[in-house]
């Protein structure tokens, strides 16, 4: 309650131009009764993240289905603002969202949305504990379409589809896309289960996209164990494959 | 109200025109005839010849009869049912007849007997026939398949709807005027949906349905969705069962346009040739899609019902091209008697 009388800012999220016009008719309604500001709108994920780091916003009232960039994967890249917002998601019918809701007691709002509803959950918005990451991602089965990472005080995506190579460091991640590398806060554990069909483990500390495999060579200097490096297309660096990962070579081999 | 289906509602006659009548008929009688040959030979070496044998006779009076029963079909259909039966199983004799002398005229006779034979192998087929399409009539029988076209009646998603109550709640204040039409056409459609649709409708009321429902999506995706019309060689007056390309676009808006932010164009072309209508609807396609499912089972759903009207008539293919998804359905032009 520490910015008690300071206005409310809200941030609005989806990719109906009618349903985010209809958010804004109901806030004008609500703003009656306490003080509110709408600090901008965002047809997708990637448009509100861009937004929130121009204008700050304290609750984003964020739609699920959206492309680009769907709402719940909006919420886990927004955990890593220096001021994230609280999360009120809105949806129209999604079954399998709504009963992870209701199992993680996460704030939804269905739309249409009711006028009484959505200043109930404005007014509580302040006292609500911010989702977890872990919650966050239980709450789909859909693996994320982007990394986020902090760098000089702002969050960059990076497009899953871009990414070469992760590979393990002492705390955190390094991600390789042609062009750069990223650091990620993140375990390579956690990240190989939820991309599990998009990349494949070749070393305790190498995680490789499938799609960007050009080749498994014998390495000349022998530098890996197994005597077996990968070579990624748009990438002249090789990586090592460990013994114990030997099978994914054979397993490419069949395809 | 209109129903071709030769199953739905009374005990009655095939239609002898239908592709999927002729060739359950021809079926029958090859099985018949092999059946026949078996039981006259000695061992399987003499099968065939014997079996080419008997199709000397049997194909002539399969062709003539399948040319005379599909000609007089919706004739012998506006009989009453066992008069119909008569008379199918006299024009059989007929045909059976005129075989026989022409047979004999250019052969020189059949050894094998005389034309009253004849008579009684065709009236034992005749019957056997008429009685495979009696059971099969009962096995789709009318309450069996009502009960099965009312399990398949297409539904809307929630999605939608839920969706464009929204839309239409946001344009009450600005713009009542598209609010009113946006809530006519949402009626129009839902009487659709909650009607009774056992019975075929015809390709101008779904055609004109579907632009109701395309009206309200425009509503809330906006410049996002780009629909075009190939509609001059419709024939409007031609059968279909209702919501079969409604649903279809539904799915196109929901796959193909929803997941972009960019605008994607719908393409639905429909047009005659000879004795066919063609629907063909194209949508932007996007691997990575997460709900093939529902596609698969929307499209099963139409694929029976056009089988439950149509029979083997019908077809429902989808295709996948570069980077667009496309679905043809090619259903027999039939248009309501008078």
């Amino acid at each position: 309650m520490s910015k008690q009388g300071s206005a409310l800012r809200i941030a609005i999220a989806d990719d109906e131009a009618p349903a985010r016009s209809r958010i804004r008719d109901l806030l004008e309604d609500c703003a009656a009764s306490f003080a509110l500001e709408v600090v901008g709108e965002a047809a997708n994920g990637c448009a509100l993240l861009e937004l929130l780091q121009q204008a700050p916003a304290d609750v984003a009232l964020l739609d699920i289905r959206m492309p680009e960039m769907d709402g719940i994967e909006a919420a886990q890249h927004m955990q890593k603002l220096d001021e994230a917002p609280a999360v009120i998601f809105t949806t129209a019918y999604d079954a399998y969202a709504l009963k992870a809701f209701e199992l993680h007691a996460v704030d939804y709002l269905v739309k249409p949305i009711r006028l009484r509803r959505l200043h109930d959950a404005l007014s509580r918005v302040r006292s609500i504990t911010p989702l977890s990451l872990d919650v966050l991602q239980q709450l789909t089965p859909e693996p994320r379409k982007h990394l986020s990472v902090q760098e000089r005080g702002r969050v960059l995506l990076v497009p899953m589809d871009k990414v070469l190579f992760m590979r393990a460091e002492l705390k955190y991640v390094t991600i390789r896309t042609t062009e750069r590398e990223y650091l990620l806060e993140e375990s390579l554990t956690r990240l190989e289960q939820e991309f599990r069909d998009k990349f494949v483990r070749i070393h305790r500390s190498y995680l490789v996209a499938r799609d960007h495999i050009e080749s498994f060579e014998r390495g000349v200097e022998g530098g890996a164990e197994s005597g077996w490096v990968v070579k990624l297309r748009g990438l002249s660096e090789q990586l090592p494959v460990s013994r114990r990962q030997q099978h994914v070579i054979k397993e490419f081999g069949r395809i | 109200m209109k129903s071709i289906n030769q199953n739905v509602h009374r005990d009655a006659l095939p239609d002898f025109r239908n592709l999927g009548v002729i060739l359950r008929v021809v079926l029958i009688v090859l099985a018949l005839s092999g059946i026949l040959a078996l039981a006259q030979v000695g061992n399987w070496q003499a099968l065939l010849p014997r079996f080419l044998e008997l199709s000397a006779p049997v194909q002539p009076v399969l062709i003539l009869s399948i040319l005379a029963l599909s000609g007089l079909s919706s004739w012998l259909r506006s009989l009453e049912y066992w008069t119909g039966i008569l008379v199918v199983v006299l024009i059989e004799l007929l045909v059976v007849s005129v075989v026989y002398r022409v047979g004999e005229q250019f052969f020189g006779g059949d050894p094998y007997g005389q034309l009253e034979r004849y008579w009684l192998f065709i009236m034992v087929a005749t019957a056997l026939i008429l009685y495979y399409f009696h059971l099969r009539n009962r096995a789709l029988s009318p309450a069996l398949t009502e009960a099965r076209l009312q399990a398949l009646q297409a539904r809307i998603r929630p999605h939608f709807l839920f969706n464009s109550l929204n839309a239409v709640l946001s344009l009450i204040r600005a713009e009542p005027k598209r609010a009113e039409n946006a809530l006519e056409d949402m009626a129009d459609l839902f009487r659709v949906l909650m009607a009774d649709n056992r019975d075929l409708s015809t390709l101008e009321r779904e055609v004109e349905l579907t632009r109701q429902y395309l009206n309200l999506e425009e509503l809330r995706l906006g410049p996002r969705l780009k629909v075009e019309w190939h509609t001059e060689n419709m024939p409007s007056e031609a059968l279909i069962p209702p919501l079969v390309l409604q649903p279809l676009v539904e799915n196109a808006v929901y796959h193909g346009i929803e997941p972009r932010s960019e605008p994607g164009v719908i393409s639905i072309n429909v047009y005659k040739t000879r004795d066919e209508v063609h629907l063909v609807l194209r949508n932007p396609y996007r691997q990575e899609g997460d709900h093939h499912a529902g596609n698969k089972m929307a499209l099963g759903n139409i694929r029976e019902r056009l089988a439950l009207h149509f029979d083997a008539e019908a077809s429902l293919k989808s295709s996948i091209t570069d980077d667009a998804y496309q679905v043809h359905i090619v259903i027999p032009y039939r248009k309501e008697p008078r």
